[in-house]
């Protein structure tokens, strides 16, 4: 961000922008490489999707579409879905129906905001920076209960219900599971939480204590329920629901929730890193040379070990979901939550 | 100015939703338009410095209360709420009432001497918050924290089966095994 602000600073000379200017300017600019960023990941990881889906079925996935191993066919995927024909059901209600896809989109991309890629470079250095991702992360919720309702048909709605329930109540133990991390930080802000895991792997959070780890655990279950993936797809159970809240959705709508799909994907990756795995810091201290780098290829193997817990687990039920969720995941993440206090003050690190 | 233009703003996404929300024949829509207003509220927290209560009211309204109004909402199946007649005459208490309590709210707002702080750039407030709570206002955080949890006990056992009647042999959904 400062650096961002220098340099546009330095372009158009020291004095000739107004502070609110350059912010505009700054923070517009920041937005635009953010989508970007989230457009070619959503591109990248639909392909890469297929293929993990294609090696643990044994089978080979897209092959022709360009030349190697089918790269192009997210891109073919892309255009295919830019022609469409953008259709609105005759009984749906137009309004919400076209503003549901932007605002979980919009839900998706707010949250980019307050990642920390490298040191200094974080579009909103926001002092609630991992409050602000949660809390943001609820107009997701809202958009999908808008979609299923206003398409007026009954998978969708079912669509819609399910998913609002599943995120609703997994966001408890998602927000749980990081607030160990909190405490030991003593900030909210997601950069002064990279910081605190400098040094090496043995100071990542993940390996502090075992409350710690256990609460990596239950973060990386209820981040695979929160983005209706997994076995926790119950939204779009394709053979009970067609395709849950989007099924009357075609073309660009259409792309746009698929967009934000893989945005939060990458999202609560990119979150389980830079809360849970040390940020930007490289395993071992001295090879810190691409902070930026680090933290999106720990963000990648994130997502690869979400897609093959996909594509290995079966879908579970309705009420086992809940089941897990209130009387296993909660408790679990609350015993952390003291346990990793206890430990704090037993090892004398209280108070930081 | 650009302050100014800023509040108009946030003013009118609080206000014209807010509108529809009670004039809204359909439910549903009420629901959805409640949305807007909880973020123009959002927003003018944001807008006033108050970024812990900006977040918070997105978090607890949007994600919490908003949600679940859409469920019940949806879950109900009213689709047009009727008209329960009456004509003009009643609109007219509630009206009275209204005017009454804006004119009221109008003149103690404009007849008080306000203390005015000047602030500058405004600051984090989490951490002030946070230390409050623990220190100063301990008693009343943990008095609503009980009351959060009786209504937690209380859902759970509501929803509680009859004993006797095993739903599919889960029957460990009957203890109150409530985690707070």
């Amino acid at each position: 961000m400062e650096i961002l602000t220098d340099l546009i600073r330095s372009w158009f000379g020291p004095d000739k922008m107004s502070d609110q200017a350059v912010f505009i300017t700054v923070a517009s600019t920041m937005a635009t490489i953010m989508f970007i960023v989230m457009a070619l990941c959503a591109l990248i990881f639909t392909w890469a999707e297929r293929k993990v889906a294609g090696f643990i079925q044994s089978r080979y996935g897209p092959m022709r579409t360009g030349r190697w191993h089918g790269w192009a066919q997210a891109v073919a995927d892309m255009l295919k879905i830019l022609g469409k024909e953008d259709i609105i059901p005759a009984e749906a209600n137009r309004f919400f129906f076209s503003f549901a896809p932007i605002l979980v989109l919009l839900g998706s991309l707010l949250a980019w905001a307050a990642i920390p890629w490298s040191p200094g470079f974080v579009s909103a250095d926001l002092d609630l920076g991992l409050f602000y991702i949660f809390a943001v992360s609820s107009l997701v919720i809202v958009g999908l209960l808008m979609a299923g309702w206003s398409s007026n048909n009954k998978w969708a709605l079912y669509g819609a219900a399910r998913g609002a329930a599943q995120m609703i109540s997994y966001e408890i133990p998602l927000a749980l599971a990081c607030i160990p991390v909190v405490m030991y930080t003593g900030s909210l802000n997601t950069t002064d939480i990279v910081i605190a895991q400098q040094g090496g792997m043995l100071n990542w959070f993940v390996f502090r204590n075992p409350f710690l780890f256990v609460a990596f655990i239950m973060y990386f279950i209820a981040s695979i329920a929160e983005t209706n993936r997994g076995p926790f797809d119950m939204p779009e159970t394709e053979s009970e629901l067609v395709a849950g809240y989007h099924t009357e959705y075609t073309g660009m709508r259409f792309a746009f929730f698929f967009l934000s799909e893989y945005a939060n994907l990458f999202l609560v990756s990119l979150i389980a890193a830079m809360v849970f795995l040390g940020g930007w810091w490289a395993p071992i201290p001295g090879l810190d040379f691409a902070p930026a780098l680090t933290f999106i290829i720990k963000g990648v193997l994130m997502v690869l070990l979400n897609m093959w817990v996909r594509w290995t687990l079966p879908r579970v039920r309705v009420d086992q979901l809940m089941h897990l969720c209130w009387k296993v995941m909660i408790p679990i993440s609350l015993i952390c939550v003291v346990g990793a206090g206890i430990w704090m003050m037993l090892s004398g690190q209280a108070g930081a | 100015m650009t302050a100014d233009l800023i509040f108009y703003a946030l003013a009118l996404l609080t206000l014209v939703p807010a509108f529809w929300v009670v004039n809204s024949r359909n439910i549903v829509h009420a629901g959805f338009n409640l949305l807007f207003t909880l973020l123009g509220v959002a927003g003018l927290f944001a807008w006033l410095g108050a970024d812990f209560l900006a977040v918070t009211q997105l978090m607890v309204y949007v994600g919490g209360v908003l949600v679940l109004v859409l469920f019940t909402v949806m879950m109900t199946r009213v689709p047009r709420a009727e008209g329960s007649g009456g004509g003009a005459a009643r609109y007219l208490a509630p009206g009275v009432l209204a005017l009454g309590v804006f004119a009221l709210l109008f003149k103690v707002s404009s007849g008080t001497q306000w203390a005015v702080v000047e602030t500058g750039e405004p600051l984090p407030t989490t951490a002030i918050i946070g230390a409050n709570f623990m220190t100063n206002y301990i008693f009343p955080f943990e008095y609503v924290s009980l009351v959060l949890l009786v209504a937690l006990i209380g859902a759970a056992i509501l929803i509680r089966e009859p004993k006797g009647i095993s739903g599919d042999g889960d029957s460990e959904a009957g203890d109150a095994e409530v985690q707070s």
